[in-house]
């Protein structure tokens, strides 16, 4: 099955679907916003997490920002190539710098979350 | 340090050039700054390897004019004004009464009866009141020049061969600490050999509407050698590896200049009394309660402003500036901690997120350019 479309989340944050488990990472918009990017911390493997819970940091040379789990779900695997090349989240948000992969617990929170127009609306209007 | 604060906030005269750069601004110190134009890190490398360019506009100028100027300085702050050789700077704090930092300071001798005295934005009305206030009964006047004031900085190895093309002032004449007077592209300057990076580099203050001028004429002057605009976020990471000190993080009104490894700039034997004289006496007999240590966190996280520091009976300080130093590609910080802790090759421990990261005290500062 390919992989579903991206949705994103008020936190910039992006999920990915491929069947029920869901790559997460952060948005260009964020990692623009950020800056250069130093500092990942990212949860182990078996950790179940809340939608809306705090799940990592990730840190520029200024400052330290929250991770939010835009669905609810099981951590099956973190980027650990982001412990020794953190700037993969700025030079490729969208792929090499994924940071997480959940297994869903409640599919359905997916399609609550913004599509590509409701996002690109989200950071223009600011 | 962004601030929330309902008053406008003020525009440098280079607040156009900025946007038309692209630059992150923000509110900093009631002013509005650029924080980023390129990005932290690459205007950080450039001012180590190259040079960078930055806009300091909101820095306060007072200039402090008389017969008796001198002996109002060293009534005033804690160093000798009067002990400067005319062209010459140096470091100096404004103390309140109880020997408290009320701000940090730069002195720089123009004449034999007149002084430049450079305070920080947040800071520069609280010290032009107080210095106002300390002035009366001498032969001396302020002239608080803060808002009819440009103040352009080159920073890095390259700094003065970009420079010196442009200005009257003989630069290799000009040593660490100098200031000379003469036109920088044709515009009356003060052009000083100060900064706040660890690298050489210049200050140039100019009269206000002339700001960009100076600026775009170092800009065009540089461009080819990698001069790059480099904002408050550069500085502050140059600064910190540099072990300088910042206003509202290493320094406040409740530390002293002891504590924070200044004391050498208190002159306590200096001729005639100063503001806070009998309780920096006292601080400097008995000892500090605690000291400003530099800190390289060996294990995985960044220490920042305010998270605790252990030891290994509980908190013994709390970091106040912390950061991925761009240059070492390792974590830094300054904090203060109990002095039984200031040897280097103490291993202490940053309170990261709950978990203790250990960390080690190492001698500032952090970066020593090669000279």
């Amino acid at each position: 099955m390919a992989p579903s479309e991206r949705r994103y989340t008020k936190d910039h944050e992006w999920v990915q679907l491929d069947g029920d488990i869901a790559t997460v990472g952060i948005t260009v918009y964020a990692s623009g916003q950020l800056g250069d990017v130093v500092f990942v911390e990212l949860p182990s493997p078996g950790r179940v997490l809340a939608q809306h819970a705090t799940f990592g940091v990730v840190e520029s040379v200024k400052a330290v920002s929250d991770l939010f789990a835009p669905v609810a779900g099981e951590v099956v695997e973190s980027n650990g190539a982001l412990t020794g090349e953190p700037e993969l989240a700025n030079r490729d948000p969208y792929g090499a710098g994924w940071l997480i992969r959940l297994r869903m617990t409640n599919p359905g929170e997916f399609d609550g979350l913004l599509d590509e127009a409701a996002y690109e609306t989200l950071t223009t209007a600011g | 340090m962004t601030e929330a604060d309902d008053q406008p906030l003020h525009e440098t005269a280079l607040v156009d050039i900025h946007r038309s750069l692209d630059a992150r601004l923000i509110g900093f110190a009631g002013w509005l700054m650029p924080v980023q134009y390129a990005g932290i890190v690459d205007e950080h490398r450039a001012v180590r390897e190259r040079a960078g360019l930055f806009d300091l506009s909101h820095m306060g100028e007072l200039f402090v004019d008389g017969p008796a100027a001198g002996d109002a300085l060293a009534a005033a702050l804690v160093s000798d004004p009067r002990t400067l050789a005319i062209g010459r700077a140096h470091y100096s704090m404004m103390c309140a009464e109880d020997g408290g930092i009320i701000d940090d300071l730069i002195v720089y001798r123009l004449a034999e009866d007149r002084f430049l005295v450079v305070a920080n934005a947040g800071n520069t009305p609280l010290v032009s009141d107080a210095l106002a206030d300390r002035l009366g009964g001498w032969k001396a006047v302020l002239d608080d020049r803060s808002m009819v004031t440009s103040l352009v900085a080159i920073q890095g190895p390259l700094a003065a061969a970009v420079l010196q093309p442009l200005t009257t002032v003989n630069l290799s004449g000009l040593r660490y600490y100098a200031i000379g007077e003469g036109t920088v592209a044709g515009i009356p300057a003060l052009v000083a050999r100060t900064g706040y990076t660890g690298e050489d580099g210049f200050e140039v203050f100019v009269e206000w509407r002339r700001g960009p001028d100076i600026w775009s004429a170092l800009m065009a002057a540089g461009v080819d050698a990698g001069v790059i605009p480099c904002g408050l976020g550069a500085r502050d990471t140059l600064r910190l590896e540099a072990g300088m000190p910042l206003y509202g993080n290493e320094l406040d009104r409740t530390t002293n200049p002891f504590e924070a490894g200044l004391g050498r700039v208190v002159k306590l034997n200096k001729p005639g009394p100063f503001v806070g004289r009998e309780a920096l006496a006292r601080v400097a007999e008995r000892g500090v309660s605690r000291r400003l240590v530099g800190l390289v966190v060996t294990g995985r996280g960044i220490a920042r402003h305010g998270y605790p520091v252990r030891d290994a009976a509980g908190v013994t300080g709390v970091v106040t500036s912390g950061t991925q130093s761009p240059t070492l590609g390792r974590p830094i910080a300054m904090a203060y901690v109990h002095p039984k802790h200031e040897e280097p090759g103490t291993i202490l421990a940053v309170e990261v997120r709950d978990q203790a990261v250990p960390a080690e005290v190492v001698a500032l500062p952090f970066y020593r350019r090669a000279r």
